[in-house]
């Protein structure tokens, strides 16, 4: 579905992403692991085009996109989710919605795409007219997807969803990406929280210092030496 | 005695309302670009002069009917101010806000030094006056009249497409996160543009109804220019309803102190104020929701 071909990328003189290639197939949960400034944020700015190519290919359903403007991702079926949420605090959270919907093709399914969205986040349905700043954290997260599935995308870019949530709200969350696995979504997942986002993904690659490490299935990973040390890295 | 004094204060506080409708007019288009793009068009008066020799040129020597001739101006001081954001406004929008005040300041002075070149010195009028409306022993200025009918359905109108359509809600939006925009699918630089082409209409707006009131000489920005540009701040820059009220409180400031002192008396008592509520408040009476 989505396909990287030996991508370098960073920003002014310094070089975050060296030579990284990664496939996502239709119907997969992917992770890409990795400690604090391996690159896995860089790694999905490139992906939706935020941040320019120096090298490689990128191509979505066998269509290349490397050249695409960022603008121009969403309407390939690719939704991303950023870092920290990125929700706009002062309009409220079914205009933040509203904003996820934008383009003519999402405008048109607009009532049955909030539909969807209330009935997989009741408390978003509670909390419509609500400015999205002052909501908590979880609840951010949660219109974060919401806004994100309101493009009706067929694959999902994650970027630290636990990220300066609670504990208990951080289960939520994965339970929610399981959950969305069912709905049929393709999720590529960036995560610190190594432990809790292999267990619910199919495979996982490991990111250290820009450069893919290693990758393959998510229960042989979790035993696995490399991701020990990266995982101990955090510490 | 007391009756006659009465009826000619509520004649002036009427006429403030009236004023305020024009100033509220005036200021919303520089709010609103303020709000969004976060740049003060200092030239924005001057914006409001090319709308007002556009009509007096397209009436006056070209013969178009007035109407025409309005619409023709809106759609023009419009263009302008999508040229200005892309010529002007987009290579400076990093940098200092003091270098884009400098910049926009700049485009003030070479439109009023061009328009000076193309028509003179001389004030000109479109020839065409409204007829005041009486209303017993109040009497009310009919341009005036106009002038706040219009500025009040604009007002409404540009709020109902700000909080109802989908581009109005991405108006808002990139204010508060341009960086994420284009995960929305947006292309912030063309949200930017229908902003600027929107200030530019208001501009080309406010100058159909000056042109009913006031002859257009090169210099006329200097005598609205700066007011607009205090009411946004009194209001709170970028908050498009805190310029509302601020207009109309400006307004009667005016109008009520002119009544009872003279007319220029009604400036110096608002200026003054002015002064005061940035000493009190200096983000102004109502400060920009961030």
């Amino acid at each position: 579905m989505l396909e990287l071909r030996s991508v370098n990328a960073g920003y002014g003189s310094f070089q975050a992403l060296f030579d990284v290639s990664l496939e996502v197939k239709a119907g997969e949960a992917v992770a890409v692991i990795g400690p604090n400034g391996a690159g896995k944020t860089t790694l999905l700015r490139a992906m939706t085009r935020l941040i320019d190519l120096r090298s490689g290919q990128l191509s979505m359903e066998s269509k290349d996109f490397t050249q695409a403007p960022a603008h121009e991702v969403v309407s390939l079926g690719i939704a991303h989710v950023p870092e920290g949420r990125r929700l706009f605090p002062r309009l409220t959270v079914e205009d933040n919605l509203r904003m996820g919907a934008f383009l003519p093709g999402a405008r048109a399914e607009f009532s049955s795409r909030l539909e969807k969205v209330y009935s997989l986040f009741p408390r978003m349905a509670e909390r419509r007219y609500q400015l999205a700043g002052t909501m908590s954290g979880g609840e951010q997260q949660m219109c974060a997807i919401g806004r994100a599935l309101m493009s009706g995308p067929r694959l999902l870019l994650l970027d630290e969803p636990s990220a300066g949530l609670a504990p208990v709200v951080v289960q939520s969350i994965f339970d929610l990406v399981r959950q969305l696995r069912t709905e049929g979504y393709t999720v590529l997942i960036v995560e610190q929280n190594i432990q809790q986002v292999l267990q619910v993904v199919d495979r996982a690659y490991l990111l250290e210092t820009g450069r893919i490490r290693s990758s393959g299935d998510a229960k042989a990973l979790l035993g696995s030496e490399a991701i020990r040390r990266a995982y101990l890295g955090l510490v | 005695m007391d009756s006659i004094f009465d009826i000619f204060l509520l004649e002036a506080v009427l006429n403030g309302v009236l004023l305020g409708g024009l100033l509220a007019l005036l200021s919303l288009g520089l709010n609103l670009i303020f709000g969004v793009i976060d740049v003060v068009w200092i030239c924005y008066a001057e914006l409001v002069m090319i709308g007002m020799y556009g009509i007096w040129w397209l009436h006056t020597q070209q013969g178009l009917p007035l109407p025409l001739a309005m619409v023709i101006s809106i759609s023009m001081v419009a263009a302008c101010g999508v040229l200005l954001h892309q010529y002007v406004v987009s290579p400076v929008l990093s940098a200092e806000p003091i270098n884009q005040l400098l910049v926009t300041g700049g485009v003030l002075f070479f439109l009023q030094a061009f328009a000076t070149v193309l028509f003179g010195v001389e004030f000109r009028n479109v020839g065409f006056r409204m007829p005041s409306l009486n209303l017993g022993d109040m009497s009310f200025s009919g341009a005036r009249l106009v002038a706040f009918g219009v500025a009040v359905a604009a007002i409404g109108g540009m709020w109902w497409f700000l909080r109802n359509t989908y581009l109005g809600t991405a108006i808002r939006a990139i204010s508060q996160d341009r960086g994420v925009m284009p995960l929305m699918g947006v292309n912030a630089r063309q949200i930017y543009t229908l902003t600027s082409a929107l200030g530019g209409g208001f501009a080309g707006l406010a100058a159909c109804l000056l042109v009913l009131q006031y002859d257009v000489h090169p210099a006329i920005g200097l005598t609205f220019g700066p007011l607009t540009f205090l009411i946004c701040v009194l209001g709170g820059l970028g908050n498009l309803i805190g310029g509302l009220v601020a207009a109309f409180v400006f307004a009667q400031f005016i109008s009520v102190g002119g009544f009872f002192l003279q007319l220029e008396w009604g400036y110096v008592i608002a200026f003054v104020f002015f002064i005061a509520v940035m000493f009190w408040k200096p983000e102004g009476l109502l400060s920009k929701r961030r």
